[in-house]
């Protein structure tokens, strides 16, 4: 997944959203001397190699009511890992999952997943579920709630490499 | 402000994707049965409410260049703002979360490298006398999260 000097400059100018008028591809490739028809090609090979996740909105979970949140962790059977972090991640209600290694012995899960609800009790209730997916291949989970953000910066393109 | 049905519906539809060509609102809008002006008006009004938090391409931070990384520490009470000064005076701390465990604070490194991920871990060990463990991704699963509005 390489991204040329061109691809960063499309990063940087679109990272924090897109303008919102008629041609907004338009309104960003005047602005970066391309044409609106290579800054689309650029960006849809982008999106083939997944360097573009999606193009869409991003809605503010707080202001829709989804303020509870746990990270949710799993000792799932290696041999299972694969298709069981694939099911978990599509539901609907898991924003980020991945497989990380454990660090034995004072970690022993290895599959991460954020889950999102109304209340603490929607996401326990929604934590269950999951056990109940993962059934005999999992060997324990946990819960972690979030007290206290205690630092947030975006993980943004560095503008010296742009 | 309050969401009407409309504002509901292109919140969903517009989750799922947004078109990369000429006129993206005009063909968004006539999939929703709407006018250009009305979604842009419309989405013009929840942005600026903070209902929508970011419209656009959502980039794969690993695909920009860098490396990335969830650490965890078990940070006595007793510590806990004194290791956090710390670990949060350094640049590569991207996110860190108080978490209920045991491991109690969690946050993310950025480096440029993979091996400065390993070489800010080692040295937060030395400044705080904790260990920071690592926990690199292995694998992504792709993601279906929604948010019902």
């Amino acid at each position: 997944m390489t991204i040329d000097a061109t691809d960063r400059r499309i990063i940087a100018a679109t990272q924090s959203g897109l303008p919102l008028v008629p041609q907004p591809y338009r309104a960003v490739a005047l602005e970066l001397g391309l044409t609106e028809a290579d800054l689309c090609a650029r960006l849809r090979a982008m999106q083939e190699r997944g360097v573009v996740r999606r193009v869409a909105v991003a809605p503010n979970h707080y202001a829709l009511g989804m303020v509870a949140n746990g990270m949710s962790v799993w000792d799932v059977e290696d041999a299972a890992v694969a298709d069981l972090g694939a099911k978990v991640g599509a539901l609907d209600y898991v924003s980020h999952c991945y497989e990380r290694p454990r660090a034995l012995p004072d970690w022993p899960y290895n599959l991460f997943a954020m889950v999102h609800g109304q209340s603490r009790h929607e996401v326990e209730e929604k934590r269950a579920r999951i056990a109940a997916l993962l059934g005999v291949a999992c060997r324990g989970n946990d819960i972690l709630y979030s007290t206290r953000i205690l630092k947030k910066t975006g993980l943004r393109l560095r503008q010296k490499e742009a | 402000m309050t969401l009407d049905a409309t504002d509901r519906t292109i919140l969903n539809h517009l989750q799922d994707g947004f078109p990369v060509s000429p006129d993206p609102f005009a063909e968004a809008a006539k999939e929703m049965g709407l006018t250009e002006d009305d979604l842009l008006a419309r989405l013009t009004r929840m942005k600026e409410a903070r209902i929508i938090t970011r419209f656009g391409p959502f980039f794969d931070a690993e695909a920009m260049g860098g490396a990335f990384c969830l650490c965890a520490m078990a940070v006595p009470d007793a510590e806990f703002e004194q290791v956090l000064t710390k670990v949060n005076a350094r640049p590569e701390v991207a996110h860190n979360y108080e978490r209920t465990h045991r491991l109690n604070m969690w946050f993310v490194l950025a480096t440029e490298t993979t091996q400065e991920i390993e070489a800010v871990a080692r040295s937060l060990e030395r400044e705080t006398g904790l260990r920071v463990l690592c926990f690199p991704k292995l694998r992504e699963f792709f993601i279906g999260f929604r948010v019902a509005a």
